[in-house]
């Protein structure tokens, strides 16, 4: 009887106002059937982690469009640190250079998405990460 | 494990919270056990809800007014927060945009905020809504503020589970008949007319006002079984007009939560309601107990081969149904 949704935090760090893809992915991935918490534009990097941490999410998502991820995705990833969350699944979409990819994923960054993404890539990501991981290996009691 | 993390929930843990929260919430059997573990650490917050019609400011109002308790009154309280969204029912998803009015919030420890998606469930909450509230309470939250889904004219669950219910309307939402019919009214225990910054706002306030007069003539209206008037003193509850986004009127509103809570103590109606909220509690548990004993067993009870026959005419319904509760009955005589 246990049903297991898979809980997804879409938010936007810094200061860039345009939350189109935020809430197009958000759109996206409550079609796909998943529970979609949506904190809205200018979060700091301890709002998203407190979000993530409540609401116990499998994924967060983060949207940047201001060209700060190199110093926004690092501390958002330390915050989750911090809470005791780093097992959670981050994605980045938004405008990132090629050159930066690798090294975000290096950080933990799970995958980075660029404009023109089909959504469909993005559930199917989730759903192989989050669902995959669950049957081979359950979620520790962190 | 699970007496464990119950532990670390009465410690204040606020991951162990956030565990124990989605334990219960997707009915893992780890989520009883801890319910059963918090059950006796229950009963000491005050359970408020929040329901009124879509986009009439309840987000806002609730951030306004945990942020009132938390920053502004005399003696600061701890607010633990159920933000319900409803479910699609074709996709399964959930889009809970609830802590988007609520950053203000944000960094404080004194607050909890849990968004819930209603997974189906009718009403204006989700089916875990009782148990999640139960387990903030149990974490030492003062108040528990639960939001329902963007209620019309029949979504009153949340009267069973809350001790105070507030009920928020907005100007411009339809004409005065749309706030009249609407069978939350009859819930509230709190009236709140948001948006009063807005044309139509007294109005509505003076329509509500005389409604209520009419609806309750000291003790003898027809509305003895609401639960406002649970005992002879009857509560008449508050219209308060508010603009959220301003704070204006939100030390009103607390004052008669305040209100409220001592009246309902000083009445007995506190106890009575917990005493109706149990009730309906255990007679769902038990009927879902039923429920799935009934879908594991119909199987082998030759359901199949019974509704062959009532699709020929052979048995009516209700025989069919007889025969399948009294296998069921005598399942549970030889297993006892």
């Amino acid at each position: 009887m246990t049903e297991r949704k898979i809980r997804v935090l879409i938010a936007k760090p810094g200061l860039d106002g345009h939350d189109r893809g935020a809430k197009i992915v958000a759109r996206a991935l409550r079609d796909a059937g998943m529970e979609v918490i949506y904190t809205g534009i200018r979060q700091t990097p301890e709002m998203i982690a407190e979000a993530a941490l409540q609401e116990d999410v499998d994924v967060v998502g983060l949207s940047i469009l201001s060209g700060a991820h190199m110093t926004l995705v690092p501390q958002v990833l330390e915050k989750l640190r911090e809470a005791g969350m780093d097992h959670v699944l981050v994605l980045v979409g938004g405008i990132i250079p090629p050159e930066d990819v690798p090294k975000l994923r290096e950080m933990g960054v799970y995958k980075v998405y660029g404009p023109g993404t089909p959504t469909r890539q993005i559930v199917e990501d989730i759903r192989r990460a989050v669902l995959g991981e669950s049957q081979t290996q359950p979620e520790p009691m962190a | 494990m699970s007496r464990d993390l119950a532990q670390r929930v009465l410690q204040g843990e606020r991951r162990a919270l956030a565990r124990a929260l989605s334990l219960v919430e997707n009915d893992a059997p780890e989520g009883e056990a801890l319910l059963e573990a918090l059950f006796p650490h229950t009963g000491r917050a005050h359970l408020v809800g929040f329901t009124g019609p879509p986009g009439v400011g309840k987000s806002t109002l609730v951030a306004r007014l945990a942020r009132y308790f938390r920053r502004e009154a005399p003696s600061p309280r701890t607010v633990g927060i159920l933000a319900v969204d409803p479910t699609s029912p074709f996709t399964g998803g959930a889009l809970l945009g609830d802590r988007i009015r609520m950053r203000d919030l944000a960094g404080d420890p004194g607050v909890f905020i849990r968004s819930m998606a209603s997974r189906g469930a009718v009403g204006g909450l989700a089916r875990n809504t009782a148990a999640a509230a139960q387990v903030l309470d149990a974490a030492g939250f003062d108040l528990v503020f639960i939001e329902t889904v963007g209620a019309g004219q029949a979504e009153v669950e949340i009267a069973r589970l809350a001790h105070t219910v507030v009920v928020v309307q907005a100007p411009g939402l339809g004409d005065e008949i749309q706030a009249l019919k609407a069978g939350i009214l009859e819930i509230a225990d709190i009236l709140v007319v948001n948006k009063a910054d807005r044309p139509g706002a007294q109005q509505l306030a003076r329509t509500l006002e005389n409604w209520l007069g009419r609806r309750t003539p000291k003790g003898e209206g027809p509305d003895d079984a609401s639960p406002a008037s649970a005992s002879n003193t009857p509560w008449i509850p508050p219209v308060l007009l508010v603009t959220a986004t301003q704070g204006e009127g939100i030390p009103q509103i607390a004052q008669s939560l305040k209100e409220h809570a001592a009246h309902l103590k000083r009445t007995g109606a506190w106890q009575e309601r917990e005493r109706r909220r149990f009730e309906s509690e255990l007679r769902e548990r038990v009927l879902l107990t039923f429920w799935r004993r009934w879908e594991t067993r119909a199987k082998q009870l030759g359901l199949s081969q019974l509704l062959e026959r009532i699709l020929k005419r052979e048995i009516s319904p209700q025989r069919a149904a007889e025969t399948l509760l009294r296998q069921m009955w005598s399942d549970q005589e030889t297993k006892g």
